[in-house]
């Protein structure tokens, strides 16, 4: 407990911090859903399966013990739900956006239903690593002590981004999302690809969800989750479809949340509500310098429902 | 009599006539020696480690009463679906006392219904009677502020950094209130502490408390206490950095078994109590009741493994004195942390001053900005 102020330095180290524990799941989420959004569908349901992997992981923790049973057990949860979502959108003349409305409801609330007796055991926590024993700094040390499940998810980024450029099955899901007739000619099975892309995403998305009941901020409750399966969505949409850039706009947006608390600590003590919002502002800004009149839609799977 | 398809407007009819025949038919059955039903309402989950946990432990006490019944609905919104909870509770469920425990649930949930029930009594946590309002509302609350102070004193003997950090939601004066104790309590044992704020912004925020709690942590706070609607994540994290931490609501010492050294608790059953008897006894509600630590309407979590015998001692000796009426928290000379007088030396202002409900201000000692 020896701690001694460092002052200003705290800020950059919030940041980085931050960056490091609060990005974590808006990187599984956002790279979930950029597999579905790839194949021509958007799956706004992924609140509710975070929710609920959150919820399965804390569980399945809690039950055997392991921490990584219960991140698999999230990813089954996220896995069944994006099943749901993708069979139910298989049917003719069914909307995807008001199907996955309907499944953030229905997660939330099957994960608050089973969730009643999780609120007061403790589960196993995430073991994280720490890149911080060179400092005898504690507050150095604090931010660096990184989860697995960080590097997991930047591990993640880069394959996806391989997977969907240079291999035969990425450009099937790219095929089949931009142009289902061009798929249909090609022989592609376009709906089994978008179930199989749907419950890829949702595997990504339980797993982000066991992230914040596993790691940080580390317990279930009904609380636990503030936006963050919809912030997912827009990150996305933010991010151009790219792989890469949806973890940059996920660090991004993890370090700007920390602004808010890390100024108020240094005594910056005015405005916090301006700084709490400034991840938000940040997206905002972003996407308004980084759009074009030429081709509004450059980047977007030809299939997405969104400008249609 | 012809055969009418079966349309909108008679299954409608239908359904009414369905609803309404087991209330009609109940009227003359709640004249009879029935137990007292009791409905409550909470905003949030009833496991939330927080102020809905608190609402609950009173009503599971008040379950164990002969003679009284409660029923209970979790997560009401404060919109109109709080009218209909209430309205299934009075009419499915015979409930002649409502305690409506959430702030939003008052205006004009409770009062458009105390008004179309004129003999159930309803009781809300927060509100504020005034005349012209239905006589069977009754509105409480409780000086949980008291029981801050004597968390601010143990604090103030345990920190060994002379900083104490504190999460709070938003600068509402209830929380100003308290706040502003605990850094009262926590300098009367050494004017060296400050009391660092961080405002979230919001009542439920679990990452952005974390985040909170971690930085206040890196500024060197080896106490952190919190003033959010769940305090859980904020003990949790405080526990994870190895720092003591102080609750706020209900007791959080099981998530924090090493660093937890108290806590400020509400204990709703006292004025629970006072509105049970008061239907019982046929009498018109209190229409503003408010308590403190002399009436058992606030107290502290037991104290932690680490709080020193002289902690104790001090923490003790101030609730004496707080329920003796010799010590009053708000007493002049006062300044806020901007410099300015706030309450004027030989002044004071006790815990039922109404001046205290509009409190602006954070006192000296204190980090932070309204």
């Amino acid at each position: 407990m020896d701690v001694t102020s460092i002052g200003w330095l705290t800020l950059p180290l919030a940041i980085l911090g931050g960056a490091i524990r609060v990005s974590t799941p808006f990187i599984f989420v956002s790279i979930g859903e950029l597999i579905t959004e790839k194949s021509g569908r958007i799956n706004l349901g992924l609140e509710g399966t975070l929710m609920l992997g959150a919820m399965a992981g804390y569980g399945v923790s809690y039950l055997s013990g392991s921490p990584w049973l219960g991140v698999l057990a999230a990813g089954l949860a996220g896995t069944t739900f994006g099943l749901l979502h993708g069979l139910l959108c298989s049917v003719k003349r069914v909307n995807d956006t008001a199907i996955g409305i309907s499944l953030i409801v229905l997660g939330t609330g099957l994960a608050f239903f089973f969730g009643k007796p999780l609120i007061e055991p403790k589960a196993p926590a995430l073991p994280s690593i720490s890149l911080g024993f060179w400092s005898s700094m504690p507050q150095v040390r604090a931010a660096l002590d990184v989860n697995a499940l960080f590097f997991v998810g930047i591990l993640l980024a880069f394959a996806v981004y391989v997977f969907l450029n240079r291999t035969g099955w990425g450009l099937m899901l790219r095929t089949v999302g931009d142009s289902e007739d061009a798929a249909r000619a090609l022989g592609f099975s376009v709906l089994r690809v978008r179930i199989l892309a749907t419950m890829a995403g949702g595997f990504l998305a339980g797993i982000g969800g066991s992230f914040l009941s596993l790691s940080y901020p580390g317990s279930w409750s009904e609380g636990l989750s503030s936006g963050q399966g919809i912030m997912a969505v827009a990150l996305v949409i933010f991010a151009r479809w790219r792989s890469i850039n949806a973890l940059g706009a996920s660090l991004l947006f993890g370090g700007a949340g920390a602004l808010g608390p890390a100024l108020q600590g240094v005594g910056v003590t005015g405005y916090y509500y301006l700084f709490n919002a400034a991840p938000y502002i940040l997206t905002l800004a972003i996407m308004v310098a980084s759009t074009s009149r030429a081709a509004p839609f450059a980047d977007a799977p030809g299939e997405l429902k969104l400008h249609r | 009599m012809t055969l009418r398809p079966f349309d909108r407007r008679s299954f409608l009819q239908m359904l009414a006539a369905a609803g309404s025949a087991p209330f009609v038919l109940d009227i003359p059955a709640a004249h009879a020696e029935t137990p007292l039903t009791v409905g409550i309402l909470y905003s949030g989950s009833k496991q939330d480690y927080g102020f809905n946990q608190s609402h609950a432990q009173a009503a599971a006490a008040l379950k164990k009463l002969p003679g009284i019944k409660v029923v209970e609905e979790e997560r009401v919104p404060e919109t109109i679906a709080a009218q209909r909870s209430m309205e299934g509770m009075i009419r499915q469920d015979g409930a002649q006392l409502i305690l409506a425990t959430s702030f939003g649930y008052f205006k004009p949930h409770v009062l458009e219904m105390a008004a179309k029930y004129p003999d159930v009594t309803f009781a809300h946590t927060g509100g504020v009677w005034t005349a012209g309002m239905p006589e069977n509302i009754g509105t409480f609350y409780a000086y949980i502020f008291e029981a801050q102070y004597i968390s601010g004193i143990v604090a103030g003997h345990m920190t060994k950094s002379k900083k104490l950090g504190l999460v709070a939601a938003k600068p509402t004066p209830n929380l100003l209130r308290s706040i502003n104790a605990f850094a009262i309590g926590a300098r009367s044992v050494d004017p060296a502490i400050q009391v660092q704020v961080i405002f979230t912004g919001d009542w439920v925020l679990p990452v952005r408390e974390a985040e909170a709690t971690n930085t206040l942590v890196d500024q060197g706070a080896d106490v952190i206490a919190a003033q959010v609607d769940s305090p859980k994540v904020v003990i949790e994290t405080a526990e994870k950095r190895g720092v003591m931490s102080c609750g706020y609501h209900s007791s959080q010492a099981d998530v924090a078994p090493n660093g937890y050294l108290t806590g400020a608790e509400w204990n709703w059953i006292t004025p629970y109590l006072v509105y049970a008897g008061s239907v019982r006894g046929g009498k018109k509600p209190e229409h503003y009741l408010r308590a403190g630590i002399s009436d058992h309407f606030v107290k502290n979590s037991p104290f932690g493994k680490l709080v020193t015998p002289e902690a104790r001692a001090a923490a003790e000796k101030a609730r004496a004195d707080l329920i003796g009426g010799t010590l009053v928290i708000y007493s002049g000379p006062l300044k806020d942390n901007k410099g300015n007088v706030v309450v004027p030396a030989g002044v004071t202002q006790n815990s039922n001053d109404r001046v205290l409900d509009g409190i602006n201000y954070l006192v000296e000692g204190i980090i932070g900005q309204v």
